[in-house]
């Protein structure tokens, strides 16, 4: 077999014995890498119904069919638990070279069940596997942790995947962090640290061989070189930040907790402004020609000493979000979150609930105590100081951050039955997964692709945003066309999530980014690999089966149609100001597009899933236990 | 940056345009030997810290202290060139090469326990293939004094017309 190896490493952390379980080819023809795979093998290995912070959820890691070998932004693995925040689905991808040693390790995944008793890092030295007390790495941050790894093994190509403080302390939007780069949403970093596990290591000396060099080769070097013109132009200048005034022109950028769609201070935060004022490099993943991450440095002053990656999804939420104008505020907030290790958007997204909740009399001064603030503090929206010191309290748990630690839902929820309050009507989540940078009362497409999301408010899994904004739709209404369209989009969406390719890649093969642009390469580039004969049907039949597997486990874990759902301010308060300004997604609406979307998925009006369905996508067993 | 003296044309890679891709290690270790693995890189990435990226190959220093260091008279620099040549047959890998190179460019291959150097890609037609890929141009076949004239050309632009 090419292109894998065909072993899954097991490890169980209570006993600390370790197993291999062999896959056959048609397993990896069905669930071929990436999310895909990741999910699937959390599906045969988690216990259903559990606690997603005991030890019956596993940890599933499965890497990249292209990792190791040339082909651009094919550098990712993804990664897989039951979400801490949503008690779903909860996978995530991540870039860079750990996926790149885990591949010449010769695993195809790894599976780790159980909870040590103590801190404990694990390093797979190619086919070793070794267990490392890991007390005294215990409070360091992510980078600093990989670097001490590093250091102590003494092999510069050693590479990990951590968790921070944040991890620790089982902040359920803790994250995992590699080489700078982040699986960022739904929690995994609050189920590493569950199973107090602080990093896994990974060294890899074998060569990496395919099928079809020559092709492979041929095809990397054009792709490479595609990547360097106007198809990348976006990510390579100013980066994904460049969406910030493209948002607010469209009245779509969500400014203080949603309540607005513009930001009066945009430009200020605008990807332009980050470019000329506080770019410090511009550095890539592995085995990415494209290069997006946008390293920026605070300035001296209150906030110095800050540096960071800073992409569009983390700056609308801890700037605008939090009605905060000042750049180096931003950049000390996400450099907080990527050091502490927990998802700078979910980060900034509860810290807007708790400034709300502030305004508002929800929550009071009493409540923001904390050892540097003993009197407390007034977290009113643009206070960069107090949103940093609630980004602070998170990671370590301290006082009001507490609270916050267990995201949006919980904190919600849990105030307004202590003060009979009604502080959920502005708890930005979907299934409990803070949402993303786009208000969706203005892209009536998307508001179904999000509101049917496996993990919640994410806008990886869901682009449907992209026939509203192109223009293909208009957004501020609905017909019976959107429901194939939001189904359509996610399985393309899943496509790329399993190989996993990076999505900025995805006009260089043709210049044409659809299904007929992208879809004859990525087969060509799948064969070249592996010696298969995919063509452009099966390679859409990989988006199909990543988000049903994904779909399936939900319902196994006792997912209804309810739970698709959006939160109460998109239903009740019409956007007041800007381009999308006036429109709400109906509740009614709502309704009327999950009956079509679950149409065009082919499934029933509750959403289910037919068993026929199941068989014809090979997939016996799910049919077996969730069909109907 | 350290730069060697050398009068030899070596690999150079611009730490301000260098992104840390790793490209240039796949591309290197398939050019010799067909499987992708960077620990059989002749060219190294080194980040030292988050946006300190750079690459590091041999770079042909004149009188090189590998060769002295070879114990065995297995490495032998070619006078016109200035590329370091591994005799199979002689070569140990006893990696005092390794632990003279200023630039640790030097690598044992773990299958062959023999030094790896970079030759330049001379077997190939269209010259060093890490050169060709690099998608930023970072790297180059370049000397030192190459390297001088163009650092003095910026530095008098820089002067008359401000910093890019």
């Amino acid at each position: 077999m090419y292109g894998y190896s065909g072993r899954i490493l097991h490890i169980d952390l209570t006993t600390r014995k370790t197993w291999v379980e062999t896959k056959p080819e048609a397993w990896y023809k069905i669930y071929i890498g990436g999310v895909s795979m990741a999910a699937r093998l959390l599906w045969e290995n988690i216990k259903p119904g559990c606690d997603p912070l005991s030890p019956d959820n596993p940890i599933c890691i499965a890497n990249g069919i292209f990792a190791g070998t040339p082909v651009p932004v094919g550098g990712k693995y993804g990664l897989a638990s039951k979400s801490p925040l949503t008690g779903f689905m909860g996978d995530s991808l991540s870039g860079s070279w750990f996926s790149v040693a885990l591949k010449r390790t010769g695993w195809d995944g790894i599976v780790i069940h159980g909870a040590s008793a103590e801190w404990v890092d694990i390093f797979i030295d190619d086919g070793r596997v070794m267990f490392r007390d890991a007390r005294k790495l215990l409070g360091k941050g992510t980078f600093e942790t990989e670097e001490t790894i590093r250091e102590e093994l003494l092999d510069d190509q050693v590479r990990s995947a951590t968790i921070g403080p944040a991890g620790e302390n089982l902040v359920r939007f803790a994250n995992v962090t590699n080489d700078g780069r982040q699986a960022g949403r739904t929690g995994h970093g609050a189920v590493w640290g569950s199973k107090k596990l602080k990093a896994v290591s990974v060294r890899g000396t074998r060569g990496v061989v395919v099928a079809d060099p020559d092709t492979l080769m041929k095809m990397s070097f054009d792709i490479t070189q595609q990547a360097q013109g106007p198809y990348t132009v976006k990510y390579r200048m100013l980066g994904t930040a460049t969406n910030v005034l493209n948002m607010n022109k469209l009245g779509l950028l969500p400014t203080r907790n949603y309540q607005q769609g513009t930001f009066e201070m945009a430009e200020q935060v605008s990807g332009e402004y980050l470019e000329e004022h506080f770019k410090v490099k511009k550095i890539a993943c592995a085995q990415c020609p494209i290069a997006c991450e946008q390293v920026s440095a605070a300035k001296p002053g209150l906030y110095a000493g800050a540096m960071t990656g800073i992409e569009y999804e983390c700056l609308y939420a801890n700037g605008p979000n939090l009605g905060i104008g000042d750049l180096n505020a931003v950049i000390k907030l996400i450099d907080v979150a990527d050091r502490g290790g927990q998802d700078a958007m979910s980060q900034g997204v509860t810290i807007s609930w708790a400034m709300e909740s502030f305004e508002r009399g929800v929550l009071t001064k009493e409540d923001f105590k904390s050892k540097k603030y003993p009197d407390g503090f007034e977290p009113n929206f643009g206070n960069g100081e107090a949103a940093v010191a609630l980004a602070e309290m998170i990671r370590d748990r301290e006082g009001i951050g507490d609270l916050l630690a267990e995201g949006t839902r919980i904190a919600s929820r849990r105030v307004d039955a202590d003060r009979g309050t009604e502080s959920y009507k502005w708890a930005m989540h979907i299934k409990g997964l803070e949402n993303p940078g786009y208000d969706a009362r203005g892209l009536k497409t998307f508001s179904v692709g999000l509101a049917t999301g496996t993990r919640g408010g994410c806008h990886n899994r869901s682009a449907a945003y992209d026939p509203d904004i192109q223009g293909e739709v208009d957004r501020f209404s609905i017909d019976e066309t959107r429901g194939r369209l939001a189904a359509e989009n996610e399985e393309y969406a899943a496509v790329y999530d399993s190989l996993p390719l990076c999505k900025f890649i995805r006009r260089c093969f043709t210049g044409k980014a659809d299904r007929a642009g992208a879809w004859p390469a990525i087969a060509a580039l799948i064969n070249a690999t592996t010696g298969w004969n995919f063509d452009y049907d099966a390679v859409d039949l990989i988006g199909v089966r990543a988000h049903t597997i994904k779909k399936a486990f939900n319902i196994r874990e006792g997912w209804s149609r309810a739970d698709d759902h959006l939160p109460y301010r998109w239903h009740h308060e019409p956007m007041k100001e800007g381009a999308s300004a006036g429109h709400v997604v109906t509740e009614e609406e709502l309704e009327y597009l999950k009956d079509l979307y679950y149409e065009a998925k082919g499934w029933t009006k509750e959403g289910l899933i037919p068993k026929a369905k199941l068989i014809e996508l090979g997939m016996e067993d799910v049919a077996e236990e969730i069909g109907v | 940056m350290v730069t060697s003296t050398s009068r030899y044309a070596y690999i150079a890679c611009d730490a301000t345009k260098c992104v840390g891709c790793q490209l240039c290690e796949y591309i290197c270790s398939y050019t010799k030997t067909g499987e992708y693995n960077t620990y059989r890189s002749r060219i190294r990435t080194v980040r030292v810290d988050e946006i300190l990226i750079t690459a590091v190959a041999c770079r042909t220093c004149e009188d090189a202290p590998c060769v002295i260091a070879c114990t065995r008279d297995a490495l032998k620099q070619d006078p016109e060139t200035g590329l370091i040549s591994v005799n199979a047959e002689r070569c140990d890998g006893c990696a005092w090469c390794i632990e003279a190179c200023d630039f640790g460019a030097i690598s044992i291959n773990p299958a062959t326990k023999m030094a790896e150097i970079c030759d330049q890609c001379q077997d190939q037609e269209d010259g060093p293939q890490c050169v060709l890929w690099c998608p930023k141009d970072a790297l180059e076949l370049t000397t030192p004094d190459q390297r001088a004239q163009k650092a003095r050309r910026k530095l008098v632009h820089e002067e008359v017309h401000g910093p890019r």
